[in-house]
């Protein structure tokens, strides 16, 4: 609590106890008498139990009206309150600005530690970097820090910029950036990114870029302006509000003048009047709806994903059709080999050993798959006389004998037989003193999670999911029928995806949205089309924090269907309280209107509907549903 | 030009709300956002008045929360 709660806190429980002295002499004095003795000493315990609870509405409505602000919650307050005491129940006047102001501590603190949690999360700006100046080691701010610095980074501090480390290991804490716990192992080479905590090691690092182009710079610049997007809902409201409030003016200058006009009971009716008054204030649900996004795009942080504002938190719940970039998004973009097929009389073992071996001089993403995969193997590839055949392959010596790799021309042209095959992916075939002695499939790698986040999304009501590709139709289909994805759309250029998201963009149904996934790479006017483009890997990528909606920090794409739970459950905490907060007022009109209704539920009405949407809003931030 | 800042002692999410709506109204305005959740102001304008207008922006807020300041840096 800050002083200033506090400090309403102690003015809350003083005017409480008054008021409940003054609650309990009314009963034993059972008094009907206003003006008596008796009457006087209640209406003193309730007027200083007024005046100390509420000294500070009274003060702000005769300053707001004085503004030209008139049916501010202030003027509500007062008004309803000065009328309960001039009727002559003073102990609901009282109530009524005593639960006001509990009504608004709470939402205070509820607001503020809502707040200062999602803060806490944000907390990764950087407050120096340590640089070497004339032999010493200084501090310095992180913005004065230029690319090729070298900078150091001690064990427990945060690493103020991106760059490459040129000295030392250690394991990185990446949860404020990713969200997740594991540490990543860095090393000399390695690329690292601003707002990770070192935690075991020094580690010297070359600056790659300045400051203002970093993660961190990035990412909090996408959380500072997050807010600026609002949800259509929010606006929504705002509007409601302002129609709204006139109307139940109107509907409570009514209620005060015409059934008076005929009973003849005025002081009844007003009091009747300002009840439906203290109902009307709007304060729920404008309180209640930005909460809950806020929470709901805090929430999503701490899995990883950052949301740039609280509109594509509402379009993604509504996402049905999803379009996924394959290199990158479903594949981890690097080459690795998938299949070993051995033709008879010929190991696994023995066939990777003369592919690698023939390869190994060679720095191509292919032969390095191959080579990279020998050595998992244990094997230690090692070949003499290589030669490149342009057009073919490679031949070498391995272990004495002639060994040619290369593909299904190159077999042809050797006299080696090879067979016929469908396999999505790029074919390496290899020959032995002139015999056939099998294949090797190198194809890029499908991401861990991709099928059971395809098929999560499914589970969530995905109609439609479709991945593209640049690649052959071979490869692209291969990867798509592995993952679980519907459609397919192959050898396509950039500006073909972007076509292709328009056309699936009128095919998709209403109300529904469009979902771009990709890397932020080459498809960012395909992310900029899509109703909501998610960009997957930020770490390290810059434009894809840009281009993006919303950015998945972990490069894990089992985050998304938990960002559209994320989403589906805020949206759904928006729309309970909306509908919430509306029907309980507007049946508290109704009862106050026929005479049933009485200050007490009118206060609830007003401060309670919000104190339970506000709880409601907060479970926003609660994301266990998501993992 | 846009630029954003702080709001200290926004107490109300509906002063909020009434801020946003006076302030884009102001003459020069392009977009303007006044969040409760951040407590923050951004404002959209043109260069040449800038100024100007986040003194009428000012204006605005005080006169729906007087209380309120906003920090200009």
């Amino acid at each position: 609590m800050s002083r200033k709660q506090r400090k309403m806190l102690y003015r809350i429980i003083a005017a409480a106890v008054l008021w409940g002295a003054g609650f309990l002499l009314k009963h034993i004095l059972n008094t009907e008498e206003r003006f008596g003795i008796e009457g006087i000493i209640l209406l003193a315990i309730f007027t200083a139990s007024y005046i100390i609870i509420g000294w500070d509405v009274l003060w702000k409505a005769v300053r707001n009206i004085s503004r030209g602000q008139v049916f501010d919650e202030n003027f509500l307050m007062s008004i309803a309150s000065i009328g309960a005491m001039i009727v002559g129940e003073y102990d609901e006047g009282c109530a009524v600005l005593l639960l006001y102001q509990v009504g608004e501590l709470f939402q205070s603190v509820a607001v503020g530690k809502s707040r200062k949690s999602i803060s806490d999360m944000m907390d990764i700006n950087p407050e120096f970097a340590n640089i070497e100046r004339d032999g010493e080691l200084v501090r310095v701010d992180p913005s004065e820090v230029s690319a090729g610095d070298i900078i150091t980074v001690k064990p427990g501090e945060r690493i103020p910029l991106d760059g490459e480390v040129i000295f030392g290991s250690s394991a990185l804490n990446t949860s404020a950036l990713t969200g997740e716990s594991a540490p990543r192992d860095v090393t000399v080479g390695d690329e690292v990114i601003s707002g990770c905590i070192n935690t075991d090691g020094l580690l010297r690092i070359k600056v790659s870029r300045p400051y203002s182009d970093s993660t961190v710079a990035k990412i909090l610049e996408l959380v500072e302006n997050s807010s600026e997007n609002k949800a259509k809902t929010e606006n929504f409201i705002t509007r409601f509000a302002r129609v709204y409030t006139p109307v139940v003016v109107i509907g409570a200058v009514l209620l005060a003048v015409v059934p008076s006009l005929f009973t003849g009971d005025w002081a009844g009716w007003i009091y009747k009047a300002l009840t439906f008054l203290v109902v009307s204030c709007p304060c729920a649900l404008v309180i209640s709806v930005p909460l809950s996004y806020f929470g709901g795009i805090g929430g999503a942080s701490k899995c990883g994903i950052m949301v740039k504002g609280a509109n594509y938190l509402e379009a993604l719940s509504r996402a049905q059709t999803y379009v996924f970039d394959k290199t990158g998004t479903i594949t981890k973009g690097s080459f690795a080999v998938s299949e070993i097929h051995p033709a008879v009389g010929v190991t696994e073992n023995s066939l990777l050993e003369m592919c690698a071996a023939a390869e190994s001089g060679s720095n191509h993403p292919i032969a390095l798959s191959i080579v990279n995969a020998a050595k998992q193997r244990g094997i230690t590839p090692a070949a003499e006389n290589a030669r490149e055949i342009a057009g073919f392959g490679v031949e070498a010596l391995v272990g004495g004998r002639e060994v040619a790799v290369g593909n299904a021309r190159f077999m042809e042209k050797l006299g080696a037989e090879c067979p016929e095959t469908e396999s999505g992916g790029t074919l390496v075939h290899c020959a032995a003193d002139g015999a056939y002695a099998g294949y090797i499939v190198i194809s890029d790698e499908i991401k861990d999670g991709a099928r059971s986040a395809i098929a999560g999304l499914k589970k969530l009501g995905a109609a439609k999911t479709v991945m593209l590709t640049g690649d052959r139709k071979a490869t692209g289909e291969a990867v798509a029928a592995a993952v679980g994805i519907d459609e397919c759309h192959t050898e396509l250029l950039p500006d073909g995806k972007v076509a292709l998201v328009e056309k699936l963009y009128s095919d998709k149904p209403e109300k529904s949205t469009l979902v771009f996934v990709g890397d932020g790479m080459n498809d960012a006017p395909a992310l900029a089309r899509a109703d909501v483009g998610i960009a997957m890997g930020a770490l390290g990528s810059g434009a894809a924090i840009e281009a993006a909606d919303i950015v998945l920090m972990n490069d894990n794409i089992e985050n998304l269907p938990a960002a559209v739970k994320i989403a589906r459950k805020t949206h759904a905490i928006v729309m309970e309280n909306i509908i919430f907060a509306i029907t309980v007022k507007v049946l508290i009109m109704a009862l106050t209107a026929v005479g049933i209704g009485n200050m007490w539920a009118a206060v609830f009405a007003d401060v309670g509907v919000a104190v339970i949407a506000i709880f409601n809003a907060m479970r926003a931030m609660n994301i266990r549903h998501a993992q | 030009m846009k630029k954003t800042f702080k709001l200290e002692d926004l107490d109300c999410a509906n002063c909020a709300a009434k801020m946003e709506t006076a302030i884009r109204k102001l003459d020069g305005v392009k977009s303007a956002t006044v969040s409760f959740m951040t407590q923050k102001l951004t404002i959209e304008a043109d260069d040449a008045e800038f100024d100007a207008i986040v003194k009428r922006a000012v204006d605005c807020i005080k006169k729906v929360e007087p209380d309120c300041t906003v920090i200009l840096k």
